[in-house]
C-alpha cells in the first residue's frame, strides 16, 4: 500500500543571526550559525491511519507539520503525497494545485486562525471555493455536509468567530478542512488552546472522522495522554530529529529511548494510575544552533550516557519490528 | 478544616465586574479556608473565576471589579478592608503569587538579580551586600545553576523554565505565609512543569508555608494538593481531600470533569465530553446552581437559592441539591 505521506530526509534550518566576532563592519555581513530546526526526518503516513508526532517545544515538529502541509519549503528531502513528489512545488503553487485539497491543516487555536470578518458559512465555503470550483448549490452541499460531519448546527451560519464557544470554533476549524475531502488531515496542537471538556469532544469527533471518513492524521502535540488516545503509532521528537518510533501501546509499556522514558514518568497521574519510577530531566535541551554532529543531541540530560554518546552520533535502528530508536544504549524492552 | 488551624478563610466572597456589556457576576458566595502547611487547588475551566479569586485575596483585581459582599481573614484582619498601603507591605512578605506567564510577568530589560532585591530592599532593607546574599540564596534554593552569572540576566536571555524559577524565587525571597500560584506551569513543557512543581512543593514543605495553586489540570493538581476546590462559573461546587474527590466525586460538574480527562481513560470512546457551555455570567438572571442548564440531575429544587457548599463527608463540602 502506498502511504498518503511518506517524508524521505527532509530537513529544514533557519538563519540565525551569529555572535559578531572581532572587527565587523555594519555593513558586513555577521557570521551566520544554522538552527536545525528538522533534520533528515522520515516518516510515513499511511491512509486512514492516526501518527502522533510529540516532542517539547523547540524540538521541531510545528516546523515538521509545516513542512508536510507545505507551507514551506524544506531545504533538502522528498515529501510524497500517494507516491507523488511535491517538495519541489513552491509552497504558492502548491496552495492552488489541484493536490492542495488532500492535505488540509488544522491550527493550535480556533479563535486566532479563524478570519473574525467571515460567517461560519463563510469560512468553510472559503476553501472549497478554491480548491473545489462549483456552483453555488454544489459549495453549499459541501459546506452544508462538512458542518453535519463536524455536527455545526446550521443556525451557526450565519454567525461570525466571536459569536461562537470555544468549542464550536474548534469545529468550524476542523469543518473547513475536512468541506475539501481530503486524504490527511496535519493537526498542530488543535486542543491545546482548549479546555478539558472541550477537548474530549473535538478528540471524539477525530476519531468519529477517522471511522467514517477514513481520513488518515498527522497529529502533532506536546500531550502525550491525548496522542496515546487518538494515534496507533507515535513519533518522539527531540531538538529536529526523530528519536523514537513504535506504535501507541507499546511505547508508552515499554519505551526504549531514555528521553520517551522520561517524557513518560513527567505526565501527570491520576491517583491510582500506576507509574514507573519518577525520574527528573534536569538541565535544558542542548542549542539547535550549529549541533555538534558527532554527538548524541541528549547527551548531557541522560542518565544512561557514556563516552560512546559525545564521540559519534547514533543512528535510529530497529529494536523490533517497527520499533525503531535513536540511541547507543536503548533501554531494556521489560520495564523495570 | 477546622476553624482555629486556617491560615486564610474567604468567606461568601462576591465580586461582579462592569463592563460595556454589562455586569459581569464573576464570583458569587465563594468560601473556602486553607489550612496552615497545606498545599489546596483551585480546579476548574476557563471562566471558572478561579483567578479572579486569587486576584481577589491580593487586592489585586482590575479598576472595573466591585466586592459585593465577604471576608477574606488573614491572621485576623479582613484583607479587603486594608489600605492600598497595608496590602503593599503584605504582598510579597506574607502572601506572595507566582504569575502564570513569566515572560509577561517579570520586567523584561532589568536583570533579574536586580528584580528579585527590589522585593527584598522593599519588606527587609539592608546593606547591598546582605541584600545580594539573599538574592543568591533564593537563586540556589530554586536550583539556578550558576547563580552569581545570572544575577545580571535579563529574562529574554533566559528559557521559560529559569524565568519561572526566578518568578518563584521572588515570591519565596521574603519567606511568606502563603503562596498563590496561579496556573505556574502553564505554556512549559512536562518535563520542566515536574521540575518546577516539585521545587514549589518541596520549597512549600521546607518552610512550613501554606500553597494555593490555580490550575485547569486535574491530574497535576491530584499530585501536588492536598485538598482541592472545584469551580464552576463563579462557585464553588465542591471542596474535599484529593483522594475522596477522586475516588467518589459528589457533584455532577467534578464527575463529568473527571470523565473528560484524557489520562483517566483508555480510549477515546470512554471520554465524555460535557454538554453546553459555561452560562454568559453577564446574565441577570443567572440560575441558582450555575451547573443546572448543563445538568442531567436537575430538579425543581435546583432552581430555589441560593445553593452554597455543604457538609456532606469528613473534610467534604457539595454544593448540589442532588450530590451523587
Amino acid at each position: 500500500m502506498t502511504p498518503v505521506l511518506e517524508l524521505r530526509a527532509l530537513s529544514k534550518s533557519f538563519t540565525v543571526a551569529g555572535a559578531q566576532t572581532g572587527l565587523a563592519w555594519p555593513w558586513r555581513r555577521r557570521a551566520s550559525s544554522r538552527l536545525a530546526a528538522v533534520d533528515h526526518v522520515d516518516l510515513r503516513v499511511m491512509p486512514g491511519e492516526a501518527l502522533g508526532l510529540v516532542g517539547e517545544s523547540g524540538c521541531g515538529k510545528s516546523t515538521l507539520a509545516r513542512l508536510a502541509s507545505r507551507l514551506i519549503d524544506a531545504d533538502a528531502g522528498e515529501i510524497l503525497l500517494d507516491g507523488a513528489g511535491i517538495h519541489d512545488v513552491s509552497p504558492a503553487r502548491f496552495a492552488t494545485s489541484p493536490q492542495r485539497r488532500h492535505v488540509q491543516m488544522v491550527f493550535q487555536d480556533p479563535t486566532e486562525s479563524l478570519n473574525p470578518r467571515f460567517s461560519v458559512f463563510e469560512a468553510i465555503a472559503d476553501p472549497v471555493r478554491m480548491l473545489l470550483p462549483g456552483s453555488t448549490r454544489e459549495i453549499a452541499a459541501r459546506v452544508e455536509k462538512a458542518a453535519a460531519q463536524v455536527g455545526l448546527p446550521r443556525e451557526l451560519f450565519s454567525r461570525f468567530p466571536h459569536q461562537l464557544s470555544g468549542g464550536q470554533k474548534a469545529r468550524v476549524g476542523i469543518a473547513r478542512a475536512m468541506a475539501v475531502e481530503p486524504r490527511l488531515l496535519v493537526l498542530d496542537e488543535p486542543t491545546s488552546a482548549l479546555d478539558v471538556s472541550v477537548q474530549a469532544l473535538v478528540l471524539k469527533l477525530l476519531v468519529q472522522l477517522r471511522r467514517q471518513a477514513g481520513v488518515a492524521l498527522l497529529f502533532v502535540s506536546h500531550d502525550l495522554t491525548v496522542v496515546r488516545l487518538l494515534c496507533d503509532r507515535i513519533a518522539v521528537m527531540y531538538l529536529g530529529q526523530v528519536v523514537e518510533t513504535a506504535d501507541s501501546a507499546t511505547l508508552f509499556r515499554a519505551p526504549r529511548h531514555p528521553y520517551t522514558r522520561a517524557l513518560l514518568s513527567a505526565i501527570p497521574r491520576l491517583p491510582g494510575v500506576a507509574r514507573a519510577t519518577r525520574e527528573h530531566l534536569d538541565g535544558e535541551p542542548r542549542s539547535p544552533i550549529d549541533p555538534d554532529p558527532n554527538a548524541c543531541r541528549f547527551a548531557g540530560r541522560c542518565p544512561l550516557e557514556t563516552k560512546l554518546c559525545t564521540t559519534e552520533a547514533p543512528t535510529l535502528r530497529a529494536v523490533a519490528p517497527d520499533h525503531i530508536v535513536r540511541c547507543h544504549h536503548p533501554l531494556e524492552s521489560a520495564m523495570p | 478544616m477546622s476553624a482555629t488551624a486556617a491560615l486564610l478563610a474567604i468567606e461568601d466572597l462576591t465580586v461582579t465586574f462592569r463592563t460595556r456589556a454589562g455586569t459581569v457576576h464573576a464570583l458569587e458566595g465563594v468560601s473556602f479556608a486553607i489550612a496552615e502547611g497545606e498545599i489546596l487547588g483551585i480546579v476548574g475551566e476557563s471562566g471558572s473565576g478561579k483567578s479572579v479569586t486569587a486576584y481577589g485575596i491580593l487586592g489585586l483585581l482590575d479598576a472595573a471589579a466591585r466586592v459585593a459582599s465577604g471576608r477574606v481573614m488573614f491572621g485576623g484582619r479582613d484583607l479587603l478592608r486594608l489600605s492600598q498601603a497595608q496590602l503593599s507591605d503584605l504582598r510579597g512578605r506574607e502572601i506572595s503569587i507566582v504569575f502564570q506567564n513569566p515572560r509577561t510577568a517579570l520586567n523584561p530589560i532589568r536583570p533579574i538579580g536586580l528584580q528579585i532585591a527590589d522585593v527584598i530592599a522593599r519588606h527587609d532593607p539592608g546593606p547591598a551586600a546582605t541584600i545580594r546574599e539573599k538574592v543568591l540564596a533564593v537563586l540556589r534554593q530554586v536550583r539556578i545553576p550558576d547563580p552569581e552569572r545570572r544575577l545580571a540576566a535579563v529574562p529574554y536571555e533566559l528559557s521559560g523554565g529559569m524565568c519561572q524559577r526566578v518568578g518563584i524565587a521572588m515570591a519565596l525571597a521574603c519567606a511568606p505565609r502563603l503562596l498563590l500560584a496561579d496556573e505556574p506551569t502553564t505554556g512549559l513543557d512536562v518535563t520542566t512543569q515536574a521540575v518546577i512543581m516539585d521545587l514549589v512543593r518541596d520549597s512549600v514543605h521546607q518552610r512550613g508555608m501554606s500553597a494555593v495553586f490555580i490550575t485547569h489540570d486535574l491530574a497535576l493538581a491530584s499530585e501536588y494538593c492536598d485538598r482541592i476546590v472545584v469551580m464552576h462559573a463563579g462557585h464553588v461546587v465542591e471542596d474535599a481531600p484529593v483522594r475522596a474527590l477522586f475516588a467518589q466525586p459528589r457533584h455532577p460538574y467534578t464527575a463529568k470533569l473527571l470523565a473528560s480527562v484524557p489520562s483517566a481513560v483508555e480510549s477515546v470512546d470512554a471520554l465524555s465530553p460535557i454538554d453546553g457551555a459555561l452560562p454568559d455570567l453577564r446574565r441577570d438572571d443567572l440560575p441558582a446552581c450555575r451547573f443546572s442548564e448543563r445538568c442531567e440531575r436537575r430538579r425543581a429544587a435546583c432552581d430555589e437559592g441560593p445553593i452554597r457548599p455543604a457538609p456532606c463527608g469528613p473534610d467534604h463540602r457539595v454544593a448540589c441539591k442532588v450530590p451523587l
